[in-house]
């Protein structure tokens, strides 16, 4: 198999209230006490007019929020475009949120459009209506950000041609503690991609 | 390239604890779906394929004295050790172990929530049963799972990661998932209709099973059985709506025809994802006549199992392997009257046929779909 | 009848998070699914636990739900004359 060189393009985080991207602080917020808020105040500072953001739980807003600062100054992104993404706590935010819903037999009413988002893969199923891509998705459940298992799957899907490039990183919301990185891989860029380089950036 | 095998397998699911009692209640057209009256899931009967308790664990303290696992870790790891027990050879603390589950111990947050809601407490669990050396990954991906970690294993293996991958699948039915899908009305009020003109929704079901991924020829004792072609796409049209096109899964079964470097009219059977509910049976109809398939013989399994989330699109290709072993095909249970817009060949009753290739698809909730093209050698 | 269409279009706004959007921007004949409010499947099944949660109106056939939910006219009609609470 012929091994190319991928580089680790552009990356992004948000953590504590903050945005970045390539390692500068894009945005902060000193004042929200919520994550519905400060994601609110995200989405108002990239200018973003798009209704069915504010219909996504708030794992989905944090993952959407940031392949929207990844991809930014992207003039279009390809179609085969991988999304290869992982988290610790799956989707038990939303679980607990539908659990609650049901926990009383006489008051028992599930909401489809609470349901609907306890599967860690639908923030892929957002990101992918946004930016129309067709492409390759899988989400891994690791105890921690896994970079060695990361970049090498990543590098599998470009190696064998089912991805032009991926967006590979980690979406974690468990009880209001949040952590966001991604990383767009492809055959540009200035920093190669190693489990060590892609540790790095998420460390950062 | 390397050639991946699919070479053994087991499934734990309410027709056997067996791939081989599975298959005989397969050829009987035999049903795991029934009238449950199960206050703990549900208040009110409901139709569903349930493991029975007692049976359950009946066969773990054959294996096991541990009462510390859940009966979805029971049910995955008694299907692991019963493909132990079968393959010698294989030595499980040095494979690569994938587990597909879409909500695990979900079960555990009813109560006191605890750790074992975190999907990685299964693979730990999965870890120290069994002492292997690699962690084992956890893939989510809603109901695609179970074919997306076949995929994954492949390319794992392909991209010399590993030599043997074991894959994993399991799901239980849950108060959890079955109010999710009332909410979503699309719960069957009888035994799931596949494809039929009658099908009103989905019957749920719950599973283990597990598969061993090879690329060493020597471990292959039946017909080798190999996995050519896969891929997976997204649709990006709806999160929960399946495309009207059926965009993401045509494009699936072409990448994974691509890759194997066959046509459409070189594959002898379609092992479907045929949930039932009005919306997705004909989506895969559309993709189906849109790839070319229209002719090709096809069935749906979830009339025997319900759907059984993470384990379904692995347990319908561990069938599918055996189906092309024994050239036998299976009647798509619950269908009597074609309910599709566009033409497809659903199987009425069991057949003998000379299989070579089958394709097998899944389509989920995200909107992924996932297609695999396996093949059988012939010498 | 107006009290009612007016709580109605709060709840949508509410229920099905059109943050984007006014009560005085919705109009009691406007298509609420479609070309109107833009509302998708998944509203339209989040509609029917609410007539049932606020209104104790159990639809017998989720496809009802499509004449129903045509506008907030049609909707504070079927509510008026069904809801049990």
């Amino acid at each position: 198999m012929i091994k190319e060189k991928y580089y680790i393009s552009d990356f992004c985080s948000i953590r504590d209230n903050k945005v970045f991207k390539n390692g500068d602080q894009l945005y902060i917020d000193s004042e929200s006490d919520n994550l519905k808020d400060f994601a609110k105040g995200v989405y108002k500072f990239l200018e973003l007019k798009y209704p069915k953001f504010h219909k996504m739980d708030e794992l989905c807003k944090l993952g959407f929020l940031a392949s929207e600062v990844l991809l930014k100054d992207r003039e279009k992104v390809d179609q085969d475009t991988a999304l290869v993404l992982s988290n610790r706590s799956s989707s038990l935010d939303t679980d607990r949120k539908h659990q609650v819903s049901i926990r009383d037999r006489e008051d028992f009413y599930p909401s489809p459009a609470v349901f609907v988002y306890t599967l860690p893969n639908i923030i892929m199923g957002e990101i992918s209506i946004k930016n129309k891509m067709k492409s390759e998705n899988a989400f891994f459940v690791t105890e921690s950000f896994d970079a060695d298992f990361m970049s090498r799957y990543s590098e599998i899907l470009m190696n064998t041609g089912k991805a032009s490039n991926v967006i590979c990183g980690w979406v974690d919301l468990d009880n209001d503690k949040y952590d966001v990185f991604l990383a767009f891989l492809s055959k540009k860029g200035k920093k190669k991609l190693t489990k060590e380089e892609l540790n790095n950036l998420y460390n950062q | 390239m390397r050639k991946i095998y699919l070479v053994a397998d087991n499934i734990i699911s309410p027709l056997g604890f067996s791939t081989e009692e599975n298959i005989n209640n397969l050829r009987l057209n035999q049903t795991g779906i029934k009238k449950i009256e199960d206050d703990y899931i549900w208040s009110e009967p409901f139709f569903g394929a349930v493991i029975n308790n007692d049976e359950l664990s009946k066969a773990w303290k054959k294996i096991s004295n541990d009462s510390g696992y859940t009966k979805l870790e029971k049910m995955m790891l008694l299907s692991v050790s019963k493909l132990l027990v079968e393959n010698p050879s294989l030595d499980i603390t040095k494979c690569g172990i994938i587990i597909s589950t879409t909500k695990g111990n979900i079960n555990n947050l009813r109560d006191d929530s605890d750790e074992k809601v975190y999907l990685a407490s299964i693979s730990k669990a999965v870890q120290h049963y069994f002492k292997s050396d690699h962690t084992p990954v956890i893939l989510s991906n809603a109901c695609i799972s179970g074919g997306l970690a076949l995929a994954v294993g492949k390319r794992m293996i392909q991209s010399e990661l590993f030599e043997d991958v074991v894959v994993i699948g399991g799901d239980l039915l849950s108060e959890f998932t079955l109010s999710g899908f009332f909410s979503f009305q699309a719960v069957s009020p009888a035994p799931c209709k596949p494809f039929c003109k009658n099908r009103t929704g989905i019957s749920l079901g719950e599973a283990a099973a597990s598969a061993w991924l090879s690329s060493n020829k020597e471990n292959v004792t039946d017909e080798a059985i190999s996995i050519v072609g896969d891929a997976s796409a997204n649709d990006a049209n709806h999160i929960s709506g399946p495309s009207r096109t059926g965009e993401g899964l045509y494009i699936s079964i072409k990448k994974a025809l691509k890759e194997a470097g066959l046509e459409s009219n070189q594959i002898d059977y379609i092992t479907a994802h045929g949930t039932a509910t009005p919306y997705n049976d004909e989506m895969e109809a559309i993709a189906f006549n849109r790839a070319g398939m229209q002719s090709v013989p096809i069935n749906s399994l979830k009339g025997y199992y319900g759907h059984t989330l993470g384990a379904s699109a692995l347990i319908e290709s561990i069938i599918a392997r055996h189906c092309l072993i024994n050239n036998e095909l299976f009647a798509s249970l619950g269908f009597e009257e074609l309910g599709v817009s566009e033409s497809i060949n659903v199987i009425a009753k069991n057949d003998k046929k000379e299989l070579k290739r089958v394709l097998k698809t899944a389509s989920g909730f995200g909107g992924c779909n996932v297609a695999l093209i396996i093949e059988k050698e012939v010498s | 009848m107006a009290e009612l269409r007016e709580e109605l279009k709060e709840k949508l706004i509410e229920q099905l998070s059109l943050e984007d959007v006014e009560v005085s921007e919705i109009g009691d004949n406007d298509p609420l699914f479609g070309d109107g409010l833009g509302l998708d499947s998944i509203d339209a099944l989040e509609l029917i636990v609410l007539l049932e949660k606020d209104y104790g109106i159990k639809l017998k056939d989720p496809k009802e739900g499509k004449a129903i939910f045509e506008s907030i006219s049609v909707m504070a009609d079927y509510i008026s004359k069904h809801r049990t609470k």
